[in-house]
């Protein structure tokens, strides 16, 4: 029902990021109108209060603003969002790096790991797919790949 | 006066125990506030005194300006702590009553929470469960498009599942200007929904702050910062 929140950081910048992450997904295309506030703060659990400061954090970002009579828009600056994105992004692989440096991982291990779970991940998605659609994807035949063959190799460890 | 809820140098004795020391608090329209506390703290002595159930023995309690009585009583929506609807009324004899006794009850918005809860209004209140009651009493509160809300543990009675659902009764049925304040112990059920946390304990007021103030200021949720607090006050 309502949207997961930690507890340690203010709520309307969690709910901030999270519609923030709407709007990069393109689920809120860009010049789309957003739902009201009330509604939102609905649907994420959270007081309207909290929902409207949210947006005044978005709308200081310049992801969103606010036309007085008919409500609040997504920026229509598709650079804009780009380089929110690329932020987040950021964001996201320095909190992904100190995760694994508390784990006692350094640069190498980390790009490694990393390198690996973006194959594995190709892979399952790959495998998911129909037989007609694999066959036409870039992943080569089955057994004679060098990715199956270190998948296998590790296996075997 | 601004403020929506004041309390004055309030202090309340039941004999010789002191239930509020010399209260000062301010709340303003518009906002959510949680009135928090350990049992006994003072939170439902606090919320009868706001409705003229009980009388202080020194300060006072003004809402919108006014004391407690027949005027505030249009305009202030209570939900008590206790079963207090009387078990042969069935819930269609209870809507009549609340749309007799407060103007500003909401039948339509009333019919369609129960609707929704799939009561039926034929159901007399001693066929129904604990839980199920409690819900019937936050529905009619919730009914009044009252400016004052003052809820007294709307969830402290119901399963996880009832407790979501009531909270967002809350949130969808309070009026925007409105003053709504929810005493409770389940802070981390409602805390998202607050806009201010008043913590009071053995009748003291203890602090009151914005919810997002306590988590920016301390790095935790209010839920931990008032596990911590009442650690403290344990030693």
């Amino acid at each position: 029902m309502s949207w997961e929140l930690n507890s340690t950081q203010p709520i309307y910048l969690q709910v901030a990021e999270k519609i923030g992450q709407r709007i990069i997904s393109g689920e809120y295309p860009p010049g789309g109108k957003l739902p009201p506030v009330r509604e939102l703060a609905e649907e994420a659990g959270v007081n309207p209060n909290t929902m409207q400061r949210a947006m005044t954090e978005l709308e200081n970002e310049g992801l969103v603003y606010a036309q007085r009579t008919s409500g609040r828009f997504v920026t229509d600056d598709t650079a804009k969002i780009g380089a929110v994105s690329e932020k987040m992004a950021r964001h996201l692989a320095s909190r992904f790096l100190a995760d694994m440096r508390s784990l006692g991982f350094g640069p190498d291990r980390i790009a490694q790991v990393l390198a690996d779970a973006v194959r594995d991940e190709k892979v399952t998605r790959t495998e998911a797919l129909p037989q007609d659609r694999r066959n036409a994807s870039d992943t080569p035949p089955e057994g004679a790949g060098p990715m199956q063959q270190e998948e296998q190799r590790r296996k075997n460890i | 006066m601004s403020a929506k809820l004041a309390c004055l140098d309030l202090t309340k004795r039941y004999g010789g125990l002191v239930a509020l020391d010399h209260i000062d608090l301010e709340l303003a329209s518009g906002r959510i506030v949680g009135l928090l506390g350990p049992n006994g703290s003072g939170k439902t002595t606090l919320l009868k005194l706001a409705n003229g159930l009980l009388v202080p023995n020194g300060g006072e309690i003004l809402i919108d300006g006014l004391k407690p009585g027949i005027e505030t009583k249009k305009f202030v929506s209570y939900l008590p702590d206790a079963h207090y609807l009387p078990n042969w009324m069935d819930v269609k004899t209870l809507l009549a009553f609340f749309a007799d006794f407060y103007e500003d009850f909401d039948m339509a918005r009333a019919k369609d929470m129960l609707d929704r809860l799939a009561i039926s209004e034929k159901a007399t209140l001693k066929t129904l469960s604990r839980g199920t009651k409690e819900k019937v009493q936050l529905i009619l509160a919730m009914s009044r498009r009252a400016s004052v809300y003052l809820l007294d543990e709307p969830i402290g009675g119901v399963d996880p599942a009832s407790r979501d659902y009531i909270l967002e009764t809350i949130l969808r049925n309070y009026s925007e200007d409105a003053l709504v304040v929810i005493s409770t112990h389940l802070i981390a059920d409602v805390e998202r929904m607050l806009d201010e946390a008043v913590i009071i304990n053995n009748g003291k007021l203890i602090a009151h702050r914005t919810v997002d103030d306590i988590r920016m200021k301390e790095g935790k949720s209010v839920d931990e910062y008032f596990r911590e607090v009442f650690r403290c006050w344990a030693n």
